[in-house]
């Protein structure tokens, strides 16, 4: 037990990583996977096309095979870099191969979202003469987005556990402190996976009963 | 479809914008084309070597295929305990006393809010460490699978079991069936219907997720793409390019059996449930 406490600075460091990559990632995959929800649903075949291709792809392919390539692929292979130091530079990686794979998923819920808002909005708005872009800028997707605010909260906590998957190249958040916690503290691994197994029960729960009580004050009253 | 609820069918005006935007993105999404080309070019890339294992026979029966069959048995072996254990723990969740409920509530909860990799690698070390057992990269992965994804068919279980109509139960009780034989005879069989697709969604999540055995070692199809033939061949784009298409076309195949099922259990008169959507969904209940 009192390895938990004496290594209680680490183990805040690992959450307060885990917490980074998890914001990070979850304004760049919303933004991404509402664009992608966008061309989805578009008048232009191209764009849904290739939005499709894109979430069926990212969609059925595991997420540590798309750590491993954004890592070791752009980051050893094709020397993508974006800072001197060699950790800050796979964190920023594995930031993009979580954002690549979640922003499909944010597009599944949004698109979902769109299908939940009545013909008649979208037929009233091109009646009163809003072009495809004001339609879903003004109309859709703030009704959309409304009702997948549960469905988005699910996403985000499938994030918060999926930021443990950077340990495959190496990103020094929560789980990898973990394993090489277990590594220095053989006699505590218990201990030790509880406290984890804690700070990952009060990173999910609370954003489970949020978003649970976001999505009943905001539900579009129909 | 509803999308095209958005835009009117164009005129003649719409169609040359939607035509002369149609070519603007295909032009931007070739030049995105061309500048990933050149990028990889420049590395080599598509150097013909790097990409020539794949046309030999010996690299697959020795290299690829090993991992694939590891990959297929961990899932397969983690999907056939997790399915009963889901049952047990969806019925025990439902259960009338409280002492089986409240367990069998924390157990699922607990396994589904922390993440699969830690639990792999508890499996590990707490083996090791509190047993005294050497566990092998393969069952901590499918200790791992098994917990988390037993956690998640047990709440579709649940929820298969509960959208039944409750007469259903009533029913069966006054025909005077005990409730054991009610679960039996008259619930379990309509759920299985209902909530079929979701638990075959659930086994495609599963067989994405052993892909973690990358993490610890394990000898699978990501550590064949991502270990084994780049230090053979030094190709890791194009064997990660290569094993990412087996998993997707693995995947898809198993997803379009899913819908198939659902298409099926909609149409079904064995049951009087709507199929189930997964727990944790990510997408809206249709209102419509």
């Amino acid at each position: 037990m009192s390895a938990l406490f004496d290594e209680l600075p680490v183990i805040l460091g690992a959450f307060w990583l885990t917490l980074r990559l998890t914001l990070a990632t979850a304004v760049a995959a919303l933004v991404l996977g509402t664009v992608l929800a966008a061309m989805r649903v578009s008048p232009l075949g191209v764009l849904r096309t290739v939005a499709a291709t894109y979430v069926n792809a990212l969609r059925n392919t595991p997420l540590t095979l798309v750590i491993v390539f954004c890592g070791l692929g752009l980051g050893l292979v094709l020397d993508v870099s974006f800072s001197e130091s060699l950790s800050v530079n796979y964190l920023w990686l594995s930031i993009i191969g979580l954002s690549l794979y979640t922003a499909a998923f944010v597009c599944e819920a949004i698109r979902s979202g769109i299908n939940t808002v009545p013909i008649g909005q979208a037929e009233a708005a091109r009646a009163l003469g809003l072009t495809f872009i004001q339609n879903l800028r003004h109309i859709v997707l703030p009704q959309a987005f409304r009702a997948v605010i549960a469905p988005l909260g699910s996403v985000l906590i499938a994030l918060i556990k999926n930021t443990t998957i950077a340990a495959a190249i190496g990103v020094a958040e929560a789980s990898l402190t973990m394993k090489s916690l277990f590594e220095r503290h053989q006699e505590a691994v218990v201990p030790i996976f509880l406290g984890f197994a804690l700070g990952f029960l009060v990173l999910t729960l609370p954003v489970g009963l949020l978003f649970g009580w976001l999505a009943r004050r905001l539900a579009v009253a129909r | 479809m509803r999308a095209s609820v958005l835009y009117d069918a164009p005129g003649p005006r719409g169609r040359r914008r939607n035509l002369v935007l149609t070519v603007l993105f295909a032009v931007l999404l070739v030049v995105l084309a061309y500048l990933g080309y050149r990028k990889f070019d420049e590395k080599g890339q598509f150097d013909a070597a790097l990409w020539e294992p794949f046309l030999r026979a010996d690299v697959w029966v020795n290299l690829i295929l090993p991992g694939l069959w590891n990959t297929l048995s961990a899932a397969a072996t983690a999907a056939l305990i997790a399915v009963p254990f889901g049952f047990v723990f969806g019925m025990a969740r439902l259960s009338e006393h409280t002492w089986i409920r409240i367990p069998a509530g924390a157990i699922v909860e607990f396994f589904r809010a922390i993440p699969l990799l830690i639990m792999i690698f508890f499996a590990q070390y707490g083996g090791s460490a509190v047993f005294g057992l050497t566990v092998t990269s393969f069952s901590a992965v499918v200790f791992g699978l098994v917990m988390y994804n037993g956690s998640v068919l047990a709440e579709i279980v649940r929820a298969g079991i509960s959208s039944l109509p409750r007469g259903q139960t009533e029913a069966a009780l006054a025909v005077g069936l005990r409730k054991g034989q009610a679960m039996r005879l008259i619930l379990l069989p309509q759920a299985v219907t209902a909530m079929m697709p979701a638990i075959v969604s659930q086994l495609v999540v599963l067989l994405k997720d052993t892909a973690l055995g990358f993490i610890v070692a394990y000898e699978d199809l990501l550590n064949a793409g991502a270990r084994i033939l780049p230090s053979n061949f030094r190709n890791l784009i194009p064997s990660v390019i290569v094993m990412a298409l087996i998993y997707i076309l693995i995947n898809v195949a198993v997803g379009q059996v899913a819908t198939w099922l659902e298409k099926r259990s909609r149409r079904s008169r064995k049951t009087t449930a709507k199929p189930v959507a997964p727990p944790d969904s990510v997408t809206a209940p249709a209102s419509l």
